[in-house]
């Protein structure tokens, strides 16, 4: 048979539409980081904590919305899930956080470090090492088509109640009396005290929220990815480059940094796959030698 | 500070002291006794990272294996007993093989699935002159290149996986003259499985024409996914390894597209966490729960009882590779690992819950054995979360021998030279 092989394997035609379509698809996968991005950066801004355990917050997230679901059903475990992982977040910043907020910032680090490897041991004694079956709830499977583009129904759905958790959190942060003190903690938390304002049910609060958006991310994810004990491991890294690469205390810079990462990554995938994952530390590294402190990064005064 | 160190006193020091004599003294005899009249068996399997789901399994099929083991007499008169670890690395598994070997004294080691934790391994082994039976390692270069006289294989190497579903692949007219797709797990297991994978599709007059490595931490599939659907190809084919799988599987199924999928590695357990209706494609399997044979029947309804749940194809690994040696060491009469090696070596047909019985090949030392396909069972007959997989003939067919999917000594030449 005259069949000739090539030796090489023929790469992707590259037209811009192609290219189009990674582009969009890689801001949608974005915006999953923007929702473990900005609880990080909201608790590391006001307490002063890194908080290593976020993805094992993601993960029992996941695990709720898999154990309600199963029982009650999705929209309910939908609504279950943020609010059971924020409740175990104010019990965390109680009996944890609360005692580190003075301390050296590496004591913090420790702890959390060790609180994330004792969720992920629990849940895998709860629950065993494999991966936990679960799907897209039927009222929410199939494509979407755009011209010639294609979109999960489930992935738009995703990006919607993103959309919503951000919005809200911008309106609480910038245009409530709750946000306002907020925002005077994190530059200056000597100042609140001094006008006899206690930042202690702010910390919780502020603890409660960024948790519970880790638990909402975790649970909105567990369709599509692999419900298993590390799984929170996968998403914190990527996480952590988003809030340095948007810069600490921004709000819009995590966002425009979590789009940035998603659109690098979805280009990487096209054109040099391998290297997927690793392009958003190539982009943290332009970003950081370019501006130190972030895209947006303010100057708080407390961490000069 | 509101408390000061307080320095421990005569009497609290005395205690200590006491205690830590009356520690070591229950302990020590314990040892002494423990070798004369116990077998040791040193159990090693990646317990954390993407391979722990598997290694959980590994753990729950050896556990049961000794305890029937032990219950029907033990080995020559006497106990098995049962040494475990996380192998963690490839340099965590080598220092707890020499320390089994050293401190523990064991009679032969079992288990792993990363092939790089293996290579250590049997490196080991093959120092101290100990046997170690690998459960779990598929990489083909282990039975060839990396070969040695102290390991045997009941794990089949990625050549029996390529073909054991390549040859259905083949049938139903996927490769010859087709272009095909490949997804890659960036790693010495994935390149492996890719490279053989190549050569069997290039002889059957395929073609590969795209490959993308996929780093192995990446969890969202939604890129390639959509890559894939512009290029059109006739097959996907997934060289992915352990969450990997997963993650692919589910997200295939959420875009809904329509090619031939199936993979050339695969492990059931990943499969059973993508859950209902998100499972497809054509995928090789070593073993299976639903096999039709009275030695599966035994075994799934004693592991069921245990632990609750089904067998994964892991689980079935590590149990029949101790039932092995506790045969072998029945047999000989010996835990002399000369003794042992010449068993093995012999070409002996063994009972390995099969249709057909596996014998262990002299040249290379790989568990020569059928192998089977399975595919997505329809959606309105799936029983629980385990049932999710049609399980198809087994490959090669009654009247094949079962060398032809067993890589060739030209394809891997072994030499146990020493």
């Amino acid at each position: 048979m005259a069949h000739a092989l090539s030796e090489e394997p023929s790469p992707v035609p590259i037209e811009l539409v192609f290219i189009l379509e990674q582009l969009t698809n890689g801001l949608l996968v974005g915006v999953y980081y923007l929702l473990i991005a900005l609880g990080l950066s909201l608790i590391f801004s006001l307490g002063g904590i890194v908080n290593l355990a976020h993805g094992g917050f993601y993960a029992i997230g996941a695990y709720v919305m898999v154990t309600v679901a199963d029982r009650l059903g999705y929209p309910a475990a939908f609504v279950i899930s943020p609010i059971a992982v924020a409740l175990i977040g104010i019990v965390v910043e109680r009996v944890f956080f609360r005692k580190f907020y003075r301390l050296d910032p590496a004591l913090g680090l420790l702890l959390t470090f060790g609180i994330a490897m004792v969720i992920e041991q629990v849940l895998r004694m709860a629950f065993g090492a494999t991966p936990r079956p679960f799907s897209i709830p039927e009222f929410l499977r199939g494509q979407v088509f755009v011209g010639d583009f294609i979109y999960s129904r489930y992935r738009l759905a995703i990006l919607g109640v993103a959309v919503a958790a951000v919005a809200g959190l911008w309106y609480l942060l910038q245009r409530t009396p709750f946000g306002r003190i907020v925002r005077a903690g994190i530059q200056d938390p000597d100042m609140v005290g001094a006008l006899g304002i206690s930042l202690k049910p702010y910390l919780t609060a502020v603890a409660a929220l960024g948790i519970g958006l880790a638990g909402l991310a975790g649970g909105i994810m567990a369709p599509i990815t692999g419900v298993h004990p590390a799984m929170g491991n996968e998403i914190l890294i990527a996480a952590f480059v988003v809030v340095v690469i948007g810069g600490l205390g921004s709000f819009w810079g995590v966002v425009l940094a979590a789009l940035l990462v998603g659109a690098v990554r979805g280009l990487t995938v096209y054109f040099f796959p391998p290297a997927a994952e690793a392009s958003m530390y190539l982009l943290m590294f332009l970003v950081l030698l370019l501006r130190p402190r972030g895209l947006f990064g303010e100057r708080i005064a407390r961490l000069e | 500070m509101s408390h000061r160190f307080q320095r421990p006193d005569r009497r609290q020091i005395i205690k200590g002291v006491g205690a830590a004599a009356l520690a070591a003294g229950i302990a020590k005899p314990h040892i002494v006794r423990a070798q004369s009249d116990t077998v040791r068996f040193g159990h090693l399997t990646p317990l954390t990272g993407f391979l722990g789901p598997l290694g959980e399994y590994a753990q729950m099929g050896v556990q049961l294996a000794v305890e029937e083991i032990n219950a029907g007499g033990g080995v020559n008169g006497k106990q098995i007993e049962l040494l475990m670890e996380d192998s963690v690395n490839p340099a965590t598994a080598s220092t707890k093989a020499e320390r089994y070997i050293e401190r523990d004294n064991v009679a032969c080691i079992v288990g792993e699935i990363s092939s790089a934790s293996g290579l250590a391994i049997s490196q080991v082994a093959d120092r101290n002159k100990v046997l170690f039976v690998n459960t779990g390692c598929n990489s083909d270069a282990l039975r060839g290149a990396n070969c040695n006289r102290y390991m045997f294989h009941v794990e089949a190497c990625n050549s029996q996986y390529v073909k054991g579903v390549g040859r259905n692949f083949l049938r139903n007219g996927l490769i010859d003259g087709k272009k095909i797709y490949f997804l890659t797990a960036d790693y010495a297991y994935g390149h492996d499985l890719s490279r053989v994978g190549k050569n069997f599709v290039t002889e059957h007059n395929g073609e590969v024409a795209w490959e993308d490595l996929v780093p192995t931490d990446a969890t969202d599939f939604s890129g390639y996914i959509l890559k894939i659907r512009q290029a059109r190809p006739d097959l996907i084919i997934s060289n992915l390894a352990g969450n990997q799988i997963t993650n692919f599987v589910k997200q295939y199924a959420e875009y809904g597209l329509d090619f031939p999928y199936g993979g050339f590695g695969f492990d059931t357990g990943v499969a059973w966490g993508a859950g209902k209706g998100n499972f497809g494609g054509e995928w090789p399997v070593i073993w299976h729960h639903l096999l039709d044979t009275p030695g599966t029947k035994a075994f799934v309804e004693a592991f069921t009882a245990k632990y609750g749940k089904p067998p994964e194809n892991q689980a079935w690994g590590d149990y029949v590779a101790t039932k092995i040696l506790a045969q072998a060491m029945n047999e000989t009469g010996s835990t002399e690992t000369d003794a042992l090696l010449e068993f093995l070596e012999g070409q002996k047909e063994l009972d390995i819950l099969k249709g057909r019985p596996g014998y262990f090949r002299d040249w290379d030392h790989q568990l020569i054995q059928e192998m089977y396909t399975m595919t997505a069972k329809p959606l309105d007959e799936v029983q629980d979360e385990w049932d999710l997989m049609v399980l198809g003939a087994p490959v090669p067919a009654a009247d094949e021998d079962l060398t032809v999917i067993a890589p060739t000594r030209e394809e891997n030449a072994c030499s146990f030279a020493s």
